[in-house]
């Protein structure tokens, strides 16, 4: 069985290289092509995961060792997969969605010319993504980080005519940089304090390790986190990353990249649970971005860039619950997985909005959609109602046993987290009712495409539509089918998942689980919940149900005017890290260019110069080639006699 | 033949009468494990007949058929011999003591035949040039005799003569280079020496275009070749005056001292330590000449530049694979006794190599002469990994010759495509901006020149790396710093190709990218393949060259 996990990801890159090295003549069937790759990547996920049932719980882990890669002393970089039930759970998640997506996109990007490299970079995602959560040691799970992080630059910057485009993939990848200097400082620092980065040697070590290097090391893995889940204070990309196609956003801005932060925290329990320090600033992070994405998601009026606030708020509850050690890794992951059927089902209705409405994304320029888009209106509600923690539904089950964790902290800490957790639940109802009506309730307010700043998009059918009223309608098939798989993923999964508490308990040998419990109860806790939640849901509805909503923003509160800045992130970055670097680059640039510039263009003119004269003992001459082989032939003979002393 | 048949036959040259022992036996040829030659010198007669009797238009066809089936044959003779344990537990001397059989031989007979392979695709290669006459050519003068210019030779081009012999000339060369590593007496080296030299000398001289230049590649390095060949075969004498046997293991013992009867008529030389060294000096020179080692290597940017290109990508890999295993074998089996005088010696040779090499490279202008500079730096560095002494030495130089010979063919291979009125388009001016018009040309080419770089993911870093580690165990850390100093210079050079490539603008004029036959196309393939292969995932290959790592004796 365990000959089968390289397959996993062999079959998406098979696509990638087939399809971005294939040339024109793929046009036609690369998109079958790549979805059909996809979704043979999720079979054998598939296949796995029953054989995994198959085995009782401490011997579910598999191994495979493809082979060593320069294997020095004790250096050994092994490309090898481990597969237990925390990278299971990613490999259905990321192969399941992942292959629904590329349904989706077969609709979607139907007028696109460059659909065959959009699918390829899909697949290369999917290779990617899959060797990151498959690896069994963190040099190769940097690899992935790296390929995913890849994979969503291209796709970021699919559109690259747009300068925007162009702008935003530059941004996340830099950004992106940043956080990838942490994973490797800490992969580093691994290497010289355990001499591995095996997952099983590593973790096992963690124990008895100083706590000054386990803290050094989980700070720097917080960083990488950071950066790949866009939490504070490496958030600023996210938000500009939708500018990528829809389907992009959806699979990895919402479901799957974005949560390898989680991932990462989460498999690397053992060093967090022993550095206290590291943890705290973990739960600091979560709890921070928990609410900065909160906020940013109330102000928007770009339709995918509320949902990304809100992905970011959710990433920060999952990262507050990983921060929380053993009472929260089950509930990060579980909601997590929630998240990623019902925050990658409401990108897809955005983007079916989007299909149908001349690819406006101004929700103020929505409104009353759902009498003409009924399966987008039912499942984007569905999606709606388990974001929010709807009793019953996916988020309530996994949201509302982070709150209970986070109270279970126990402690002044505990009631802080707990408190923000409630709160962020009401703002979380209140921003997605906000979108809600915004979109599918009220009057319709379209308006006819302005013809100067021509629809943004690469669809050759959307320029027929600039300048005239968008017509909604209900997208395709293609598009539809995959929004309604995900809405039953919405719908059912959470509550699957806590009957008996199986989720909880199919991870418990890789994550450990302790049972938290809250000071005021389990059931107070959830009771507050639903309370603010229907707070957050009624003050939406009052201000944007009951009234008209107009179509040009009011000017707002102070609050409001930096929330829809993205809470001047980045005003702050360039202030502090622009013009400071801009400074920090010119008097380099000046050390460069007097120092190091002289002592390099130094060496390799001396170096040239000395080519230049060696050249001219070349002469072409078949005697002076003689002449030479004959002296060195002497000063071989000499230096030999001379080495014997004879 | 019966003892009873010779008594009958009597004749002016036998005399029955004799007794037994003093006849001459039948010498015992264990014909099985010299499969391989056999079968690549055997084609090669072979070849030479249908260029006797094969109609003159179906020569092309029998000929490359012919070269390949035996190419093909020969090695899965070298396979079978290795899976039959001859690398390993059943390695021993064949032939009457001429030749051996084991690891470290099979292995760069392998590595040759599989090189030679792919390099004579290159050789088989008629669609580069637009047809003459009707006629398709390849890379091969019409008639090497015609002069250049003369009406014989504009009346052989009209006629669509092609110079067919190349075919089994490539195949002599071959046998000789099977040998050459695999030779355990020094008459032994000698010959096989000669056997794929003369070859190689004509190769040169055969080029359809920038005839002049070809003839005068060839004349040059047969002069050379012919100049170290005294050498050598100098040296040889000297060391049968030293040892009182050209044989590689009797050599041995006497340097160890292990052998103490000393033949009578060379009473007065043998155990002389002074003939040893200056015979050994001068069979190392023979042999550095040979892979192009400073301050003999002076003929090689002359001929690689001058002759047919094809020629040039199956010499410089083949070759050099050839002579490093013949001076692995003489340095291991016959003179580790002598470790701590040769070893100084070869320091300053591998140095002085991979530092000119590297240095002179950066003002080539032309891109044939800049890989055969090239080629002189990289022999540097696998002399860094035969200095080591240590069985990981051996193992690192196999594993490098391996990896280097397939980038190397695979590099030629992309020259001969880039094309303009006059043929090959070699200047480095003529390649600004391919990678704008042949993206796929000019990734490809770049993979080799990372590869040659030494750059990771690429076979160049496993080799390099592999080479290094063992002269760093082997206790030359210095050499391994230099090393890697003119891998830096070194790199300059590769990636300024790279950078003329794919970030200078084409010229209006440039040269055309010409599209190759399936020929061409499976050794640009099979090159990068290895190439990727060896830099991904080189565990396997490393473990095979270990395991080929032993000299019998």
């Amino acid at each position: 069985m365990e000959n089968l996990i390289a397959l996993l990801v062999a079959a998406p890159l098979l696509g990638a290289a087939v399809l971005l090295c294939g040339g024109r003549r793929l046009d036609r069937a690369g998109h079958r092509l790549g979805t059909l790759l996809a979704a043979a990547s999720f079979v054998i996920g598939a296949v796995l995961f029953f054989d995994m049932l198959g085995r009782g719980a401490e011997e579910r882990a598999l191994h495979q060792h493809l082979f060593s890669w320069v294997p020095v002393e004790s250096f050994r970089a092994d490309i090898a997969f481990q597969l237990d039930q925390l990278s299971m759970t990613f490999v259905l998640l990321i192969t399941g969605v992942g292959t629904l997506i590329h349904v989706y996109s077969i609709g979607y990007m139907e007028h696109d010319e460059r659909r065959r490299r959009f699918f390829g970079y899909l697949n290369l995602f999917l290779a990617a993504m899959l060797l990151l959560v498959l690896a069994d040691n963190y040099l190769l799970l940097y690899f992935g980080w790296e390929g995913v992080g890849l994979a969503s630059y291209l796709l970021i910057g699919f559109w690259q005519h747009k300068p925007s485009a162009a702008t935003a993939a530059k941004k996340a990848f830099l950004v992106n940089r940043v956080g990838d200097m942490g994973l490797s400082i800490a992969i580093m620092l691994m290497f010289t304090t355990f001499g591995t980065f095996a997952f099983g040697p590593v973790l096992a070590a963690a124990g008895e390790t100083g706590e000054g290097m386990l803290t050094a090391i989980g700070l720097m893995l917080l960083l990488a986190a950071c950066g790949k889940s866009a939490q504070v204070p490496l958030q600023s990309w996210l938000g500009d990353a939708m500018e990528g196609p829809t389907p992009v956003s959806a699979l990895i801005h919402a479901a799957t990249m974005v949560t390898a932060g989680v991932y990462l925290i989460t498999r690397s329990g053992a060093i967090f649970n022993a550095a206290p320090d590291a943890q705290l600033a973990v739960v600091v992070v979560g709890a921070v971005t928990l609410l900065f994405g909160a906020i940013v998601g109330c102000a928007k009026d770009d339709i995918k860039k509320a949902l990304a606030g809100s992905t970011m708020s959710q990433i920060g509850y999952m990262i507050l619950a990983a921060g929380l050690g053993p009472i929260g890794y089950a509930f990060a992951i579980m909601h997590l997985v929630t998240h990623g059927f019902f925050k990658a089902g409401l990108f897809l209705g955005a983007g079916s909005v989007m299909h149908g409405m001349n690819d406006e994304v101004d929700m103020r320029k929505y409104g009353g959609l759902r009498k003409y888009m009924p399966v987008t209106f039912v499942t984007f509600g569905l999606g709606y109602l388990a974001i929010i923690g709807f009793p019953g539904l996916s988020g309530f089950w996994s949201k509302d046993k982070i709150i209970e964790a986070a109270f279970a902290k126990g402690g002044t800490e505990g009631w802080i987290l707990g408190a923000v957790t409630l709160l962020g639940a009401g703002i979380t109802a209140y921003y997605m009712t906000r979108v809600m009506i915004m979109t599918f309730f009220g009057e319709k307010r379209w308006q006819p495409a302005p013809d100067a700043d021509a629809v943004p998009s690469a669809e050759p059918a959307a320029e027929d539509h600039a300048g005239r009223m968008p017509h909604p309608h209900e997208s395709p098939k293609s598009m539809t089918v995959p929004m309604i798989l995900l809405a039953f993923g919405s719908v059912f999964a959470g509550g699957l998942f806590s009957l008996n508490s199986a989720f909880v308990h199919w991870l418990e040998p890789v994550t450990a689980f302790e049972h938290g419990h809250p000071p005021i109860g389990a059931a107070a806790v959830t009771a507050s919940t639903v309370v603010v939640l229907l707070i957050g849901v009624g003050i939406a509805y009052a201000q944007y149900g009951r009234k008209p909503v107009p179509v040009v923003a009011p000017r707002g509160s102070l609050l409001t005017r930096a929330a829809r800045r993205d809470l001047l992130q980045d005003d702050f970055n360039h202030v502090v890290l622009v013009r400071g670097g801009e400074h920090l680059t010119r008097s380099l640039v000046y050390m460069d260019h007097t120092l190091v510039d002289g002592v390099v263009n130094g060496t390799a003119a001396s170096v040239g110069g000395l080519s230049g004269r060696l050249r001219k003992l070349q002469n072409g001459f078949a005697r002076s080639y003689a002449v030479s082989m004959f002296g060195g032939t002497a000063v071989l003979i000499a230096a030999t006699l001379l080495m014997r002393g004879v | 033949m019966s003892a009873s048949a010779a008594v009958a036959v009597h004749s002016l040259w036998t005399t029955a009468a004799e007794p037994a022992a003093d006849r001459i036996g039948a010498p015992a040829i264990e014909y099985a494990q010299l499969a391989p030659t056999l079968i690549v010198v055997g084609a090669a007669v072979v070849g030479v007949l249908l260029e006797a009797f094969v109609p003159r238009r179906a020569r092309y066809h029998a000929q490359v058929f012919l070269t390949v089936v035996a190419l093909a044959a020969a090695f899965a003779a070298v396979v079978a011999l290795a899976a039959g344990g001859h690398a390993t537990t059943k390695a021993g001397i064949v032939a009457m003591g001429a030749i051996a059989v084991d690891g470290p031989a099979l292995f760069l007979q392998g590595t040759i035949l599989l090189t030679s392979m792919v390099a004579v695709f290159t050789f088989a290669e008629r669609r580069l040039d637009p047809a003459h006459h009707g006629h398709r050519v390849d890379s091969f003068a019409a008639e090497a005799a015609a002069v250049p210019g003369s009406d014989q030779e504009k009346a052989a081009v009209k006629a669509g003569f092609t110079t067919t012999e190349v075919f089994p000339l490539v195949l002599f060369a071959v046998g000789g280079m099977l040998v050459f590593p695999a030779a355990n007496d020094l008459l032994t080296l000698f010959i096989a020496l000669e056997v794929f030299s003369l070859p190689l000398y004509l190769l040169c001289a055969v080029a359809r275009r920038k005839r002049l230049m070809s003839q005068e590649a060839a004349v040059k390095y047969f002069l050379l070749g012919a100049f170290s060949s005294a050498f050598l075969l100098f040296g040889v004498a000297l060391m049968y005056g030293f040892a009182g046997s050209v044989s590689y293991a009797r050599i041995a013992d006497v340097v160890d001292g292990s052998v103490a009867d000393i033949t009578p008529a060379l009473a007065g030389t043998m155990g002389n330590d002074v003939l040893l060294l200056i015979g050994f000096a001068m069979v190392l020179m023979g042999l550095l000449f040979k892979v192009g080692a400073v301050p003999f290597h002076m003929w090689t940017p002359d001929v690689y530049q001058g002759a047919p290109t094809p020629v040039t990508g199956f010499m410089a890999a083949a070759t050099k694979v050839a002579a490093f295993g013949a001076m692995l074998r003489l340095l291991y089996v016959v003179l580790p006794g002598l470790r701590w005088d040769w070893r100084p010696v070869m320091w300053g040779v591998a140095i002085v190599t991979m530092l000119a090499g590297a240095i002179v490279a950066i003002t080539q202008t032309d891109i044939k002469r800049l890989l055969a500079y090239s080629s002189i730096a990289h022999a540097g560095f696998i002399l860094a990994g035969v200095i080591a002494a240590t069985p990981d030495g051996v193992s690192s130089v196999l594993f490098y010759l391996g990896a280097y010979s397939f980038v190397t063919v695979g590099a030629f291979a992309v020259v001969t495509l880039v094309r303009d009125a006059g043929g090959e388009a070699t200047h480095l001016s003529q390649w600004a901006g391919l990678g704008r018009r042949s993206p796929l040309v000019a990734a490809v080419f770049a993979v080799f020149l990372l590869a040659f770089a030494g750059i990771p993911l690429t076979s160049g870093f496993s080799g390099k790396f592999a080479v290094f580690k063992a002269a760093a165990e082997g206790g030359a850390g210095t050499l391994v710093v230099i090393g890697v100093l003119s891998s830096a210079i070194a790199a300059f050079f590769y990636i300024r190709v790279i950078v003329l490539m794919f970030f200078s603008e084409p010229k209006p004029e440039g040269p055309t990218v010409a599209v190759p036959s399936p020929l061409t196309m499976t050794t640009i393939a099979v090159g990068v393949a290895v190439t990727l292969a060896l830099g991904v995932a080189p565990q396997y290959f490393l473990d095979l060259a270990g395991q080929a790592g032993v000299f019998v004796r």
